[in-house]
């Protein structure tokens, strides 16, 4: 090691740089995502369509819960985006943080409505599986709890950025909040082992006295497929609302006034 | 498999057609506003254009 070590560490460094100062500009990104979105976009429609016909043709009715299985495949893949949209929120706000990085901040105000939407739906979908194998709309107990909390947190992120007219302090306030909001995720997660509650334990790490997982192939797939299809999904809109922001955030720059030139 | 049995999804229509429902209207908003969003901020870059100062800043 010694000296070249240390001169070829500064070499990756630099060529780290030079890569992030290319692709994470707001200019080069706004163009990179303007081609990528159609193709992400195609993507979904797919995904969505082999997810659907897997979720509603091919998987078996569940023996305990009957038809309404078939709502899992909605509820679990939209509760689990509204967690992953959350950590990629606070990861993109900690990295603007810290960085100083104009892109990772505009990242983190783009998740906020997406995130809260998914969040919604899990929450939605959650009342419609609960009434009929519960018997009930809602409770207020562990898991059901800590998933409104997140999407209080998602709203408290947004009306944050809205009250502050200084985009710098802006990004850094929401950044904070959701940094400090991250505590949730765990609890979200752990409710159902830390706590007695009606919601049901994770299906997918779940393994039965025969060592097999718990879940039959044929209710895994339609799970797994619209899960990854509401990541891209997710990927699209994401980068659909980033070159709205990029926009934004880059008005008074030369390339932007001759971008929208009426 | 007939349709009315189909659409009955053995007594659970209403919750399993209504969680459908509501991810389809989640996936169609997200892709409106995304696009209102760029539509608001292109409105607001001509004002600024025409007139040194954007709409409702």
């Amino acid at each position: 090691m010694g000296h070249g070590g240390g001169i070829a560490h500064i070499a990756r460094l630099t060529a780290l740089f030079q890569f992030l100062h290319k692709y994470a500009s707001p200019r080069y990104f706004y163009g990179f995502a303007g081609r990528l979105i159609p193709w992400l976009a195609g993507l979904t429609a797919l995904l969505l369509g082999w997810g659907l016909y897997q979720g509603l043709f091919v998987a078996p009715p569940d023996y305990q819960q009957g038809e309404s299985v078939r709502i899992m495949f909605i509820h679990v893949p939209a509760a689990w985006m509204s967690m992953f949209v959350y950590m990629v929120l606070a990861g993109a706000g900690a990295v603007g943080l810290i960085w100083n990085l104009k892109l990772a901040e505009m990242t983190a105000t783009a998740c906020a409505p997406i995130g809260a939407s998914f969040t919604f739906l899990a929450l939605v979908t959650g009342s419609l599986w609960g009434k009929p194998m519960w018997g009930t709309w809602w409770a207020w107990d562990a898991r059901l709890t800590s998933e409104l909390i997140l999407f209080f947190l998602y709203l408290g992120f947004m009306a944050l950025q809205a009250a502050i007219d200084d985009t710098k302090r802006a990004a850094r306030a929401g950044a904070l909040l959701a940094l400090v909001g991250v505590v949730n995720i765990p609890i979200i997660h752990f409710s159902v082992q830390w706590w007695n509650t009606l919601h049901q334990p994770a299906s997918l790490s779940a393994i039965n006295k025969i060592g097999a997982p718990a879940i039959h192939p044929s209710l895994l797939v339609p799970l797994l497929v619209m899960a990854v299809a509401f990541t891209v999904f997710f990927a699209t809109v994401l980068l659909m609302r980033l070159r709205a922001e990029i926009l934004h955030r880059e008005r008074y720059t030369t390339w932007v006034t001759e971008l929208v030139k009426p | 498999m007939n349709w009315s049995e189909f659409l009955a999804m053995g007594g659970y229509g209403l919750y399993v057609w209504g969680s459908y429902a509501a991810a389809a209207l989640v996936l169609v908003f997200n892709v409106v506003s995304a696009r209102g969003r760029e539509k608001s901020v292109r409105r607001q870059l001509q004002d600024l254009a025409r007139y040194g100062r954007a709409s409702d800043e």
